[in-house]
């Protein structure tokens, strides 16, 4: 079969591969109808996410059809049900994942020792996300092995198009999960920094949450565009304006209530110096990620608010305002998405028409131009904001 | 193994009412304070040479400022392989060997100091003489547990979302362990409280042994032994405790072994990378993901499962073409 393989940073292609076999009782084996690349596989295309190998397989947000299962796993599927697939693979069993926390799983990263040694305790495995998280093959395939398919696939029993659904695996959840970290009340003011997909969700689950304004920061035009036309969302383009000095002005000196990260370990600083500093001391691996949007979060939220972290960060910052955050009560909130958590309600909305995930996508691709789809969403040329692969 | 080999071992009765070895640190502290005494020399003798050339009564000979110099650096030298490395070891006959350099040279300066610098070399020899003393005192305790002992304890613990009862039962069935001990082949009950154990040794070779339940107490602790005459003389117990809040159970493990070969064997195991103690980490994951979720988890990068050895080597995380059981 068909898949794309991590070769090097900044190298992907698409290479013919062994098809996935059943190896675990609760397995389920998925003939891929779309898969989309997501703003964290950037991250692993750059380079910046450690223990990638020559010839993994990419891609953790996907959905299709099931053409095998294991013995286990037929309570609840089937053979030819249509699913889709949560990218943090999570057993359902473990202490963890009975408090609603998937994402960091006890049973579902083998590797679990590597992580240890760089995060100091494991977190779930991921799908096509590195061998620190699980060493598993991604869904930018024509098939991929689902485990613990009982708990990872969600069931789409109605004629919804896979567009409307395939967030579901990821983004959604994802940016839903950030809005609701920030504990909204009524008159709240949220800003995001970023405004790809999931700063895009995060800023319509903001408003779905009940809050009074929301305020996205972003630098390119076409995306900040979209969230005010599609979300409703104010916006503010952080090379031709002071971050600090907009909220402030917006928020007549308080501040956010939240703020929320959807950028992560790759953020840009409008002060070409400024970027510098942290892209140099990234390019020697003293210090792992660009925490520019995470910095900017704290020292605009207002006194007692809350940050929420969703974008992917992988290992150690400089710089954090620590004496800003303890001194002003902040609260942050972090995590990868517990997708299961959230996939059901998040369907139902979907069917109820109050959200329609669909219009982020602006690029539909044959698996075969998966490389080109990585290019020009990385690059964001010709207005890219979602790309989707269909196999 | 590395680790604990060199300490002085002795052989108590522990808690459980198995022999164990203890270990005592007395030496080690000995070893310990010697590094820094030999820090403080070093650095006293460089900084202020002709001072301690005087007090040795040295203090008359150009070659005797060069023979200070060399044994401040060597002084420096004791204590880097003394204070660096988590454990004394070998580092505390450096200082003996040193000891020996330093009798001959004031022995030897003896023969033409008269007087005054004659009774002042006279105090130096015999301090440098109960010196000696201290020093060998210290080098045989700190080397011996390892030269005559090389059996080992390893522990490792891990928390499970199940009830004591069932984490008891399931490993009270030890034909269940070859399930989550990737080492272990089978083992077979041969009897009420009598077992045999087949496991896959270093270099592919495979060892057997009997062993017996010495104490049992249900849903709380299973602790048995090898019969003699075993190649891997051990002895093991598991604990099963509730943990706090309804967390699930804790599962504590703790395992004494002697392994083949002695201190050759346990070398070439760690060659290998057989390590116990992360075998045992990888074996109570594994127990966890077999209580927990029925199975072993698997990726395509670690088709065996959780394997921390495997790691360093693992392939690419592509689908596998041949199945796998």
């Amino acid at each position: 079969m068909k898949a794309t393989c991590w070769i090097a940073p900044n190298n992907v292609a698409v290479e013919e591969v062994p098809e996935p076999k059943i190896l675990n009782p609760r397995d389920a084996i998925v003939k891929i109808t779309s898969s989309a690349i997501c703003g964290s596989d950037l991250h692993l295309l750059d380079g910046f996410i450690p223990t990638m190998k020559k010839g993994d397989v990419l891609g953790h947000e996907f959905m299709g059809e099931i053409v095998e299962l294991g013995h286990a796993a037929r309570d609840g599927l089937k053979i030819g049900d249509r699913v889709v697939v949560a990218f943090p693979i999570a057993c359902g069993n473990c202490a963890s994942c009975q408090r609603g926390l998937y994402s960091v799983c006890e049973n579902s990263n083998p590797n679990a020792a590597i992580a240890e040694l760089a995060m100091g305790h494991a977190p779930a495995g991921i799908y096509g996300y590195s061998h620190m998280l699980g060493g598993y093959a991604g869904g930018q395939a024509q098939y991929a092995r689902v485990p613990y398919a009982d708990v990872g696939a969600l069931k789409i029993e109605d004629d919804l198009p896979d567009e409307k659904v395939l967030f579901l695996s990821d983004v959604l959840p994802t940016g839903y999960m950030a809005a609701e970290m920030c504990d909204i009340k009524r008159g709240d003011i949220v800003a995001v920094w970023g405004a790809g997909p999931v700063g895009q969700f995060a800023a319509l689950s903001a408003y779905l949450l009940g809050a009074e304004r929301v305020i996205v920061i972003d630098r390119f035009q076409y995306r900040l565009r979209m969230v005010r036309e599609k979300c409703g969302a104010e916006i503010i383009n952080y090379e031709e304006t002071d971050v600090m000095d907009a909220l402030r002005d917006m928020t007549a000196g308080r501040g956010p209530d939240a703020c929320i990260d959807a950028v992560g370990t790759e953020g840009h600083h409008a002060s070409p110096a400024l970027y510098a500093y942290d892209r140099a001391k990234q390019a020697v691996k003293v210090e792992l990620d660009r925490p520019h949007a995470l910095r900017e979060a704290v020292l605009s939220c207002r006194n007692g608010g809350t940050i929420s972290v969703i974008g992917a960060y992988g290992g150690f910052i400089d710089k954090f305002p620590m004496g800003s955050f303890m001194n002003r009560s902040l609260t942050m909130r972090s995590g990868q998405a517990h997708v299961q958590r959230y996939w059901r309600p998040l369907l139902e909305r979907i069917r109820r028409g109050e959200i329609d995930p669909s219009y982020i996508i602006t690029h539909t691709m044959r698996l075969e131009d998966t490389p080109h789809g990585y290019d020009i969403f990385k690059n964001k040329q010709d207005e890219c904001l979602k790309v989707v692969l269909k196999p | 193994m590395g680790r604990r080999s060199t300490i002085d071992v002795r052989s108590v009765t522990d808690t459980l009412g198995i022999e164990r070895e203890t270990q005592s640190r007395g030496s080690q502290g000995l070893a310990r304070f010697l590094g820094w005494f030999s820090l403080g020399l070093g650095v006293t003798t460089l900084a202020a040479r002709p001072q301690v050339g005087r007090l040795c009564g040295v203090d008359d000979s150009r070659t005797a400022q060069t023979v200070l110099q060399a044994a401040g650096v060597r002084e420096l030298g004791h204590a880097a392989a003394l204070l660096f490395p988590r454990r004394a070891g070998w580092g505390a006959w450096t200082r003996v060997a040193g000891d020996v350099m330093d009798l001959a040279a004031s022995t030897t300066a003896m023969r033409n100091r008269r007087g005054e610098r004659r009774r002042r070399l006279m105090y130096t020899t015999w301090a440098l003489a109960g010196i000696t003393a201290v020093d060998l005192y210290a080098a045989v305790q700190v080397t011996r547990g390892g030269r005559f002992r090389a059996s080992n304890r390893v522990q490792a613990s891990v928390t499970i979302n199940r009830s004591a009862e069932d984490a008891y039962r399931f490993w009270h069935d030890f034909e269940n362990l070859p399930r989550f001990m990737s080492h272990l082949e089978s083992v077979r009950m041969v009897g009420d409280r009598r077992s045999h154990w087949t496991a896959k040794a270093p270099a592919g070779r495979r060892v057997e042994w009997d062993a017996e339940i010495v104490a049992d107490r249900p849903n709380e602790m299973i602790t048995w032994r090898s019969v003699d005459g075993a190649t891997v003389p051990n002895s093991g117990s598991v604990r099963f405790v509730p943990a706090a809040g309804g967390r699930g159970t804790e599962v504590r493990v703790d395992l004494e072994y002697a392994p083949p070969g002695r201190m050759f064997g346990a070398a070439l195991a760690k060659i290998f990378g057989e390590h116990p103690q992360q075998q045992i980490c990888d074996d109570l994951r594994r127990f966890k993901q077999v209580m927990e979720t029925g199975e072993i988890a698997r990726s395509d990068g670690s088709p065996d499962g959780t394997n921390t050895q495997q790691q360093i080597k693992q392939r690419p995380a592509q689908p596998l073409a041949m199945p796998r059981a």
